[in-house]
């Protein structure tokens, strides 16, 4: 295979990392407002709290990945999604001081909530409106963005950031049920309900969507050979989605958090079927996007040896603070 | 607002601000962080109450300010590509996988352990819990490690070829391009620069806890250990300082030039110029009180050795003077009056009055936010000394830009301004807050009752990887 197409899928992998565990982080946020002032926000915050900063961290390896590997890709999508990055970094800036803030300043826990679950709304929506830019395409001249200032704004991008607001939310719901437990965890699944529906009608939305929005796209999903390795990915998704709501019905714990996890990839795995091999549609593809093999060789070779620790110690951490969110230590 | 500035100048302002606002925080999280290793090791090797009430009252500061670093650092990373689009396409290959590396070996590990340091202390055992420290401040120099060399890299590019399509492509050694020749230097400096923001801080509070109470055990063993760093490092540091100028001098010539308010070339021995008022139009320092042929000793070691001015610069080519000339000797004024504290402290270790000596404690408060100002001053000479450059001699600052028009990038700044300024205000003044609560025995960390309910500490708690460790800590049910 060669080292373009191996970046591709690491570049791949720190985007699901980071849309999954921050995602969780980002859904908690979005669903904040619901809960109680008091212990059932406590508790959902307190579910993250120790690991929210991992979490973030794919994000910056996304973007500076993106850069190192790609970097034309990097400098056409940043500017041409801009009012976008400005907001979801704005966005990101609230929700992350508010972990700390809303414990020091109690006459202010308000504000910092609010803070919290708006900066998660609106980093949630900015960066589903980015995928959906970057999948209607981005008009490309001389290794720079030529297209107009709100190019990123249409009815397809707001359908996808919507979508991603939603699957965010259905993350953070799962996470609490599996997290909580009492009053907490029922609400949680009631979330988890909606949320769930929510997701698939939208995920369903866009996938259509994608049909009409660009010919290849739609030559992709429906003509062979391609749609032989395409059309498992919609049945699985399926699948999953109805799994997924019989195990909220269930009671189950942990489980709706895994199929959530399911749906999430196989969302992936189909965004991949339809950009497949650009990185920035309709133009560049991975190959006129990457950054010399010089410097793939030197990343790669660290990303051989430090991901697998990385994994190791992010495991470890999410590890020692297993278990359910428990109500000791407040009072 | 911003009526009559160009999308350019809106960027750069926009970058000097940003990252001047996220440079503050580490530069007190990374000495932070080795000084929390410092006494949690105290702590484990002599088991004295008092390390850990330290570590405990320094670490809610850190992870305020812990957090301020991590939010404003996530959009660095993002502005390369939103504000200057073109340098990242033409230097990404270069510099992008030096900022991977960052990622994968330093923020990982920082906000991996981040968790357990905060969080974690009744969960693992103290040793655990003290690698997790470990680790975190590793992870804070690690990250200055890489950082510090993409920026050196750009001062002073080595190690790359020119692609055929305008991009800056590795050569042949890694090497070469991560050890570039100022990189030593400053990574040296900045770190240096860290330990001493961080010791003025610490001093200070120190300072102000004993100016309301000179017996508090808590106040004199912070204020002790703070002025060791000062009379140890502040030396240094001014060693440090005038070794990564003479590196400027081999390698940027005319950042030293402007530094040193230097218009006119001295075939014979120059001057330098204490203060003085540089008068770009005129191309001559105002009012310049001057030590005769004293610059040519400092950076040539000769009195009479001849130095070269900015007439020997094309006149596009020369960075902003006065800029330059006034934050270099801000920087290195502080860099005096540090020095000059931490003697003042020895004098008082001497003669027994370290803890009962009010007009040094005052001084010491005084200058508790000196090295902020230092490292702000330090930044501003590096970086617009080496202007119109963004690489060095190679790519002007003028043709990184992105292609974005002016109210595009005004409108962001005024955002970034307006949020940064209130969430990072009461950020301060939450850690100001912490700093004027008197340091005590029990030190309980968050503490019930009194700045609201305990974070983590709640979860249930896993089997015993902790024989004893959670006995041990005083403030079980606690978070630090
Ligand atoms: C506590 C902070 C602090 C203190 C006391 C000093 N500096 Fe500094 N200085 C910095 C913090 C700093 C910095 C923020 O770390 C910089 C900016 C970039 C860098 O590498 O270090 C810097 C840059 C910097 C440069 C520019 C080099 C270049 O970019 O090419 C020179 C020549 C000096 N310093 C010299 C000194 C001298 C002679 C000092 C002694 C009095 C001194 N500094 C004290
Ligand atoms: C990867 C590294 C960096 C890049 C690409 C970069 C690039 C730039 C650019 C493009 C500007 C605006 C142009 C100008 O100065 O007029 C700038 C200014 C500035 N940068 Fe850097 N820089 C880098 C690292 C740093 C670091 C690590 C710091 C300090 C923490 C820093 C401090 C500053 C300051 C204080 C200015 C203001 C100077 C001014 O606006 O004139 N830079 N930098
Ligand atoms: C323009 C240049 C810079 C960029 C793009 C940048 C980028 C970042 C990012 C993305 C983070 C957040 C990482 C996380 O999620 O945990 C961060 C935090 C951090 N950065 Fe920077 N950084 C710059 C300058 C510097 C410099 C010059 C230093 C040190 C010499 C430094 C040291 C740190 C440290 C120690 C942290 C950990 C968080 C903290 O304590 O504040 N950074 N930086």
């Amino acid at each position: 295979m060669d080292l373009t197409v191996i970046w591709a899928f690491i570049i791949a992998f720190a985007v699901f990392a980071y849309v999954v565990m921050d995602g969780f982080d980002l859904g908690i946020g979005i669903l904040f407002p619901t809960f109680q002032v008091g212990s059932e926000r406590d508790r959902a915050m307190n579910s993250i709290a120790p690991v929210w900063d991992g979490n973030e961290t794919w994000l910056v390896l996304g973007g500076g990945g993106l850069m190192a590997a790609f970097p034309l890709a990097y400098a056409v999508i940043l500017p041409a999604t801009y009012p976008l990055i400005i907001a979801m970094l704005l966005g990101l800036v609230f929700r992350g001081v508010a972990f700390e803030y809303r414990w020091r300043d109690p006459n202010h826990r308000q504000f910092w909530d609010a803070a919290f679950a708006g900066g998660s709304l609106v980093a949630a929506m900015a960066q589903g409106m980015t995928l959906g830019a970057l999948l209607q395409g981005i008009e490309v001249v001389d290794r720079a963005y030529a297209g107009s200032w709100f190019d990123w704004l249409t009815p397809y991008t707001l359908l996808t950031g919507l979508g991603t607001v939603a699957g965010y939310a259905l993350l953070g719901a799962t996470w609490l049920v599996w997290k909580l437990d009492g009053t907490g965890q029922a609400k949680a699944r009631q979330l988890g309900k909606i949320s769930a529906l929510a997701t698939i009608v939208l995920l369903g939305a866009v996938s259509l969507y994608n049909l009409v929005l660009n010919a290849e796209y739609a030559e992709r999903w429906m003509t062979a050979p391609e749609i032989y390795f395409a059309a498992p990915v919609p049945i699985l998704t399926a699948i999953v989605a109805v799994a997924l709501i019989r195990s909220l019905k269930a009671e189950r714990h942990s489980k709706p958090f895994w199929l959530s996890l399911a749906l999430f990839f196989f969302g992936m795995a189909g965004l991949g079927v339809t950009m497949w091999p650009y990185v920035v549609p309709p133009g560049l593809t991975i190959w006129d996007a990457a950054a010399p093999e010089k410097s793939q060789i030197f990343m790669l070779i660290g990303v051989a040896i430090t991901l697998p620790l990385i994994l190791a110690y992010t495991a470890w951490a999410y590890w020692v603070f297993r278990g359910k969110v428990g109500d000791e230590g407040y009072h | 607002m911003f009526d009559g500035l160009d999308a350019l100048l809106l960027a750069r302002i926009q970058f000097a601000f940003t990252v001047s606002f996220h440079f503050i925080f580490p530069s007190f999280s990374i000495g932070l962080a080795s000084y929390l290793m410092v006494l949690e090791g105290l702590w484990l090797k002599t088991s004295k109450q008092l390390y850990l009430d330290l570590f405990k009252y320094w670490v809610k500061i850190f992870a305020i300010a812990f957090a301020m670093g991590v939010v404003s650092g996530i959009v660095m990373s993002y502005q390369f590509g939103t504000n200057w689009s073109v340098f990242s396409d033409k230097a990404g290959p270069v510099i992008g996988p030096l900022m991977a590396y960052e990622v994968l070996t330093a923020f990982f590990l920082e906000a991996g352990f981040l968790g357990v340091m905060l969080f974690g202390m009744n969960k693992v055992g103290k040793r655990l819990h003290f690698a997790a420290t470990c680790m975190v401040a590793l992870g804070t120099f690690i990250s200055a490690f890489w950082i510090l060399s993409v920026n050196s890299w750009m001062q002073t590019p080595v190690g790359h070829v020119m692609g055929a399509n305008g991009q800056f492509l590795p050569g042949d050694s890694w090497f070469d391009i991560v050890f570039n020749p100022s990189f030593p230097y400053r990574l040296v400096h900045t770190l240096m620069a860290t330990y001493l923001t961080t010791a003025f801080v610490v001093g200070g509070v120190g300072a102000w806890h004993l100016l309301k109470d000179r017996s508090n055990a808590h106040a004199r063993k912070m204020f002790s250990m703070a002025m060791w760093m000062a009379v140890t490092v502040a030396p240094l540091q001014i060693f440090a300082g005038d070794m990564h100028g003479l590196n400027t001098l081999e390698h940027q010539p005319q950042k030293v030039m402007a530094m040193e308010g230097h218009y006119d070339s001295h075939p014979n021995g120059a001057p330098l110029i204490l203060f003085g008022i540089p008068n770009s139009e005129e191309k001559r320092v105002d009012y310049a009180i001057e030590i005769p042929k004293a610059s040519s000793l400092i950076l040539k070691h000769d009195p009479n050795a001849p130095l070269a001015g900015l007439d020997t610069i094309p006149d596009d080519e020369e960075p902003p003077v006065g800029i330059v000339f006034w934050s270099f000797r801000i920087m290195v004024g502080i860099g005096f009056a540090m020095l000059g504290i931490g003697l003042w402290s020895l004098l008082a270790r001497f003669r027994n009055r370290l803890y009962e000596w009010p007009g040094l404690h005052r001084a010491a408060l005084i200058m508790a936010p000196s090295g902020f100002v230092a490292v702000i001053a330090g930044w501003i000479t590096t970086e617009v000394g080496r202007q119109p450059y963004v690489v060095y001699g190679l790519m002007r600052t003028a043709d990184a830009a992105s292609p974005l028009d002016a109210p595009a990038v005004g409108a962001s700044l005024l955002a970034f301004v307006l949020v940064y300024f209130a969430v990072f205000g009461a950020g301060t003044m939450y850690i100001l807050r912490l700093m004027g609560k008197r340091p005590h025995t029990g030190e309980l960390g968050a503490k019930r009752g009194d700045t609201g309910p305990i974070r983590t500490a709640g979860i249930t708690p896993g089997p015993t990887q902790n024989p004893g460790g959670a006995e041990a800590l005083p403030t079980d049910k606690e978070d630090v």
